[in-house]
Order: C-alpha cells, then sequence, then structure tokens
C-alpha cells in the first residue's frame, strides 16, 4: 500500500506533463513515454560518466528537457493548426517518439541499464516493513516538483495566463495573454517534469528505449482516468492505479491485478466520461 | 453509391483479390531448389530489433551474422554466399507473420530461420508453411509450439519444459540435513517459463520441499515490486523465477535486497544467461550465486563452439563469459541447416523438412540435434549455470566432467 503511493507519486509527476500539454494545447503528447526514459538516459550518463549524484544531476537535466520541450513545440506543434490539430498531433509526436528512440537505440544500444546509487538498493525498517530509500527520495522529489508546479500555476501570474489559456484560448488572447508563449512554456515544462520522473523511474527498473511503450499507455491511462488536464486528477488517478494494482496482486492474484484496475476505469468513464477531475468546458474540440 | 458504382467497387475488389492469388501462386514456386551461378542464396529472418525482445533479437542477429560470415569466408553455402534479409518485427506476433509473407512473396528468399520466443515462432511457422517453407528456430522451445502439429518447424535448442530438470534434481539429491527445507515459485504466464516450473516442482516437491508460494503474473506486468515482496514474505529457502528477460530478474533481485531477503537459491529461466547485459545491470556483486537453466555457455567445449566464441569477441568485443546463449542458438539454426542443404544437394524445402524428419544426428554448437515427429530436439542435454564471481560456470548436471560445485548457499546481496 506504501509502495502504491510512493510510486503513484512518480507517475504522477511523468503525468503531469502530459496532462500541462493537453489542457493548454489539446496536444497529445505521445513521445512522453520516451522524453521520460530520454530523461532517465541523461541522468545515467551524468552518473556513470561524470559521476554525478542522480538528484544534482537533475539541476543539469530539468533544464535540458526543458529546453528540448522549447524546440519540439517550435519546430514542430506550433504548426499544427486547425480542428484537426489534436489528431494530428498524436502522429507527429509518435514520429519524434520513433526518432528519439532510435537516436537511443544507436547511442546506448538495446542492452538494459539500471540507475545505480547507495539509495538505489538500500532500504530502512518502519513499522515492521523494510522501506526502499530510493521510492522515499522519489516520493519527496515528486511533492516537491507538483507542488512548485502548483503555486507556479495558482500563485503567479504566469501561472493565471496557463490557466486562462486552459479554461478558453480564444478569451486569453483577448485580454492579452499571449497564448503562444504560454503554449511553448508549458510544453516546455510538460517535458522538464519528466526528467524527474525519468531518473527515478531508471533508478527503480532496468529500461532501454523500448520500455517506453509500457510507460505510454500507463500514462494515458492516468490522464484520462484522472480527468485530461486536470493536475489533481493525475495525482490522484496515479496513486489509484499503482496502489489499487499492487493491493489486487499480494491479496488476490497478480493476473488479476490489471483486469480489476481498468474494470475500475470503465466504471468511472461510464459514470463521468471527462475522468474524475476533468471539466468538459476546458476541453476545446 | 449508383448502381454502376457498385459494379465498379465489385470489380476491383475481385480484380485486387485475384491479383493477390496469382501472387500467392507465384509466390509458392519461389523456393526454388536451384539458385543461378554467382547468385547468392538469400535466407529472411524477422527479428525482434525493438520491443520487449530486442535485447535477445539483436543477439539472434549477431548470431545468424557470425554463422553467415563463417560460411560465406569458407566458400559459401554449396558455392553460393549467404546473404541475410533480416526484418524487425517488434517484437510482435502480428508483424512477425506480414514480414514472413512479405520475405517469401515480395523478397523471393530461398530459405527462412527462425524468430525469437515461442511467442512469435509459432505464428511465424504456421505463415511460413503455407508456402511449403522450413523453419529451422533456435529459440521457440514450448510446447504450446510443438502441439499445433507443424511438420515444417524445426528447434535447434532443448525443449524448454525440461530445462529446469537439472536444477530440480540437483536439490533432491542434496544431502537431507543440507536441502533447502522451502521453495517459492512466481513466473510471468509466458509460453517459455509457464512449462517449466510443473515439471521442476515435481521433483522437488518428491523430494519433500515444502512450497510456500506459488504465483503466476502477466507479461505485461512493469511493477514487480508488490509480487516481490509477497515472495520475500513467503521466506522460502528458494526461489524459483519464471523470467524471459533481465529486467524481470533485476526488478525481483532488487526487491529482495531491499526487503533484506537472502534465499538460499535462486535461479531464473531466463535473464542471468545474457553475460554482461545482465551482470552490468544487477552488478557482479549481487550476480554472484544467480542461477539459469540452459544448453550452453561462453565456456562450452562442444565442436565449433569456442571458434564461434573467439569470431564472436572479434568481431562485437567482450570476452567469453559476456556471450549471450541467444548467439550460440541463432548460429545453431544456421548450422543445422547447411548440413540439410548439404545433404539434399539444394535448397528445396520440401526435401530439407524430409531430411530433418529422418532421423539423422546433426551436429551444433549447441551439441546434438535430432529431432522428433514433432521437430523438438530430441539430443539437447540441459544444464544448469551460475554465476561465480565474475565467471559464468555449468554447475549441473554434477556428474558431466564440466560442471563446477554449485556456490551454496547463495552469497548474501551486495557481499
Amino acid at each position: 500500500m506504501l509502495d502504491g503511493v510512493l510510486t503513484g507519486s512518480v507517475y504522477a509527476l511523468m503525468a503531469t506533463g502530459l496532462t500541462l500539454i493537453f489542457g493548454v494545447m489539446n496536444i497529445i503528447n505521445i513521445a512522453q513515454g520516451i522524453l521520460v526514459i530520454l530523461g532517465a538516459y541523461l541522468s545515467y550518463t551524468l552518473s556513470v560518466h561524470f559521476g554525478i549524484d542522480l538528484f544534482v544531476g537533475l539541476i543539469i537535466t530539468i533544464p535540458t528537457l526543458f529546453v528540448v520541450g522549447v524546440v519540439v513545440e517550435r519546430l514542430f506543434m506550433a504548426r499544427l493548426k486547425g480542428p484537426e490539430r489534436t489528431s494530428m498531433s498524436i502522429l507527429v509526436t509518435y514520429a519524434i517518439s520513433l526518432i528519439i528512440e532510435g537516436s537511443l537505440n544507436m547511442i546506448y544500444s538495446i542492452n538494459v541499464v539500471q540507475l545505480k546509487a547507495w539509495y538505489v538498493d538500500k532500504s530502512f525498517p518502519i513499522f515492521g516493513v523494510y522501506l526502499p530509500y530510493i521510492y522515499l527520495f522519489g516520493f519527496i522529489l515528486a511533492v516537491v516538483l507538483l507542488t512548485s508546479l502548483y503555486i507556479m500555476l495558482y500563485r503567479t501570474r504566469f501561472g493565471a495566463s496557463i490557466r486562462a489559456s486552459l479554461a478558453d484560448q480564444v478569451a486569453a488572447a483577448l485580454v492579452g495573454i499571449n497564448v503562444a508563449r504560454v503554449s511553448t512554456i508549458c510544453f516546455g515544462l510538460g517535458i522538464a517534469v519528466t526528467a524527474a520522473g525519468g531518473m527515478v523511474y531508471g533508478a527503480t527498473n532496468a529500461f532501454n528505449a523500448s520500455t517506453s511503450y509500457d510507460l505510454i499507455s500507463r500514462l494515458l491511462t492516468i490522464i484520462v482516468l484522472g480527468g485530461m488536464g486536470s493536475l489533481g486528477g493525475a495525482l490522484l488517478a496515479a496513486i489509484l492505479m499503482v496502489t489499487l494494482g499492487d493491493v489486487v496482486a499480494v491479496v488476490w492474484s497478480p493476473i488479476w491485478s490489471s483486469p480489476t484496475f481498468f474494470f475500475v476505469l470503465v466504471i468511472v468513464l461510464s459514470l463521468r466520461p471527462q475522468g474524475l477531475f476533468g471539466k468538459q468546458s476546458a476541453r476545446v474540440a | 453509391m449508383t448502381k454502376k458504382g457498385r459494379y465498379l467497387r465489385a470489380a476491383g475488389v475481385t480484380s485486387v483479390a485475384l491479383a493477390s492469388l496469382a501472387m500467392m501462386a507465384t509466390s509458392s514456386g519461389a523456393s526454388s531448389s536451384t539458385i543461378a551461378k554467382g547468385k547468392p542464396v538469400t535466407i529472411g529472418i524477422s527479428l525482434s530489433l525493438s520491443g520487449d525482445f530486442s535485447g535477445d533479437g539483436t543477439a539472434f542477429k549477431q548470431g545468424y551474422q557470425l554463422w553467415a560470415d563463417s560460411v560465406n569466408k569458407s566458400g559459401g553455402l554449396l558455392g553460393h554466399q549467404v546473404k541475410l534479409d533480416i526484418v524487425s518485427d517488434a517484437s510482435s506476433p502480428t508483424q512477425v507473420v506480414t514480414n514472413y509473407q512479405k520475405l517469401i512473396s515480395l523478397d523471393h528468399v530461398n530459405l527462412t530461420f527462425g524468430p525469437f520466443s515461442s511467442l512469435l515462432s509459432l505464428p511465424a511457422a504456421r505463415a511460413v508453411d503455407r508456402y511449403g517453407y522450413a523453419m529451422v528456430e533456435g529459440a521457440g522451445g514450448a510446447p504450446s509450439v510443438f502441439q499445433a502439429g507443424l511438420t515444417n518447424l524445426f528447434d535447434v535448442s532443448m525443449p524448454v519444459k525440461d530445462a529446469l530438470v537439472p536444477f530440480a534434481k540437483w536439490i533432491a539429491a542434496l544431502p537431507a540435513n543440507k536441502r533447502p527445507k522451502s521453495v517459492a515459485y512466481v513466473t510471468t504466464n509466458d509460453a517459455f517459463t509457464e512449462p517449466q516450473i510443473p515439471v521442476a516442482k515435481a521433483i522437488i516437491s518428491a523430494a519433500g520441499v515444502k512450497t510456500k508460494y506459488y504465483s503466476v503474473f502477466p507479461a505485461e506486468t512493469t511493477d514487480y515490486t508488490p509480487i516481490a515482496d509477497a515472495v520475500a514474505a513467503a521466506k522460502a529457502q528458494v526461489v524459483v523465477l519464471g523470467s524471459v528477460d533481465v529486467p524481470t530478474v533485476s526488478a525481483f533481485m532488487q526487491a529482495f535486497e531491499q526487503a533484506h531477503y537472502n534465499p538460499q537459491v535462486f535461479i531464473a529461466t531466463g535473464g542471468p544467461d545474457q553475460g554482461t547485459a545482465f551482470s552490468s545491470v544487477v552488478g557482479i556483486k549481487n550476480a554472484d550465486g544467480m542461477m539459469v537453466p540452459n544448453a550452453w555457455y561462453g565456456s562450452a567445449t562442444t565442436p565449433g563452439s569456442q571458434a564461434m566464441v573467439a569470431a564472436y569477441v572479434k568481431k562485437y568485443g567482450g570476452t567469453p563469459a559476456t556471450v549471450s546463449a541467444d548467439v550460440a542458438e541463432a548460429y545453431s539454426v544456421g548450422q543445422i541447416t547447411q548440413q540439410a542443404v548439404i545433404a539434399t544437394k539444394g535448397f528445396d524445402n520440401s526435401k530439407i523438412i524430409k531430411y530433418l524428419h529422418s532421423g539423422v544426428t546433426l551436429t551444433s554448437v549447441q551439441g546434438g540435434v535430432k529431432f522428433d515427429k514433432l521437430g523438438e530436439n530430441n539430443d539437447a542435454t540441459a544444464f544448469t549455470f551460475q554465476w561465480q564471481g565474475a565467471k559464468f560456470v555449468q554447475v549441473n548436471p554434477t556428474a558431466n566432467k564440466a560442471s563446477k560445485p554449485v556456490l551454496f548457499p547463495k552469497p548474501v546481496w551486495g557481499s
């Protein structure tokens, strides 16, 4: 149960970027999974070749992926116009995903790797169980970053611009908000958080570029359940997905772990097609 | 749609269907038994170069390529240089079928070699069977593959259900005061892993070792922590893990270490046999004592094995211990096909199939190969290997001269 909450927070971190990008830009970023893996590989490079601690390395990897996000948005996303923008974004980001996957395979080979640090394999006793340090540190990191994101969104002028764009892009533009600039920065932020998510994922799982396929399916499920565009929804859905899966795996059987979660997903979507916290009005057709 | 439009559409669909049938009809004759002088013999292969099996798929590609290099260096196959036509199936059972259809109908390859894993071998063999092609493969030995009753499928490696038998017999033969008292079985629901567990369990249970945990988890599992924690909570002295890849084994090892659970014996059906691809992920210290069943390892002394390993190290780097068993499995596919082609004096797939079913004993870097009527290799011997320090050594069957003593109990994690 505790593992589920801690792991869920890391998934929430990865899914937050996805839901933020959709909420503001109506873009479904299929490349989010491979960008998480790119974040993991950047941490791997800094750790193995430069001896930089995984968490300290985030000082470099988060801004790097922010720049990657800005470049991708300017080169590809900003050019997507018209009513087919959302569906076209799936194709474009899938293509980007394939390019990054191929490049990672060429640079790092297809052999799996895992991030190493003293806290990756170690644990400490608490309430009769052993809690791995990496889950605790990952949870703290997720809380810090999600809180920072929340403060930025709800306590700053720029956050108000994002929320206005999220609610209605046309109205936001009419009141003088530079929606294009907000979109670019949002896309950059959405990608930047994958650096942190990727680092924790890479420390808890062996990975290669192909791992991104498992990741993106889980991330998409999280934002659909939480409500596309909802940060709180992404957090709750991620914790629900991982915790429910873990509890069913232990109490019942691992075989029923995924079916049970998807059963819950179908029930929730039948009752609330917009997801747990999704707002129909926030979507742009 | 107007009446005329409907007629035109019907005519169009009929034309496409007839054209497809014509293409299949002509393509079925593509398996020419003779190849013009100076032309290469082309071998079509679908491999998992991305997706879940990309690590194994890449090792298979290396094995096939090493065999082709070796043959071409010595004058080719019946005087024809070997050309491999390799396409990626992204580990998809659907794509693998499309690939072999393309390789046969459009590329007109002369022969086909198998893909990686039982999951892909069966649909692939069915696809090439429709064209009358033989499919010799090195990694598709699950019982479900042979239960399909295909006559064109031949697996040069050991039948997977027997893989854990030497290990189980070793446990059962330990003196009562040293024999572990309890065992946990946990396996992915994969055609390669699941059939191995009941065979091993029957032998181990008969020796009085109590089963404390038994669970099957879905292949699509990505978070192994709760399952590994449940195994750790059972506190069994032996863990038998049905795994197909390094990430699965690595996840269980990491969770066990975090839970301060140190089983005396830990064997995984796949993963630890991947050379440095395994040891570099889990660390040499943690790899120490990990066991895996297989039919071949880098220091094997079977005929041709050392030459293949030397060629591998020269071409791809590393050491003999880092050569994946997948390389030998793929290389063996080439060797068996080569012997069949030479014996039948051509590339006629029907003759090759007949020859391979004739009960003849062939040789490969993995050892003897003799196919039964289902295409299983009855001559294969199962071994158990273990990481001992930085070395990967054969430890049983204990009666085998090349077997070293088992490192038992397994050292605690990180020591």
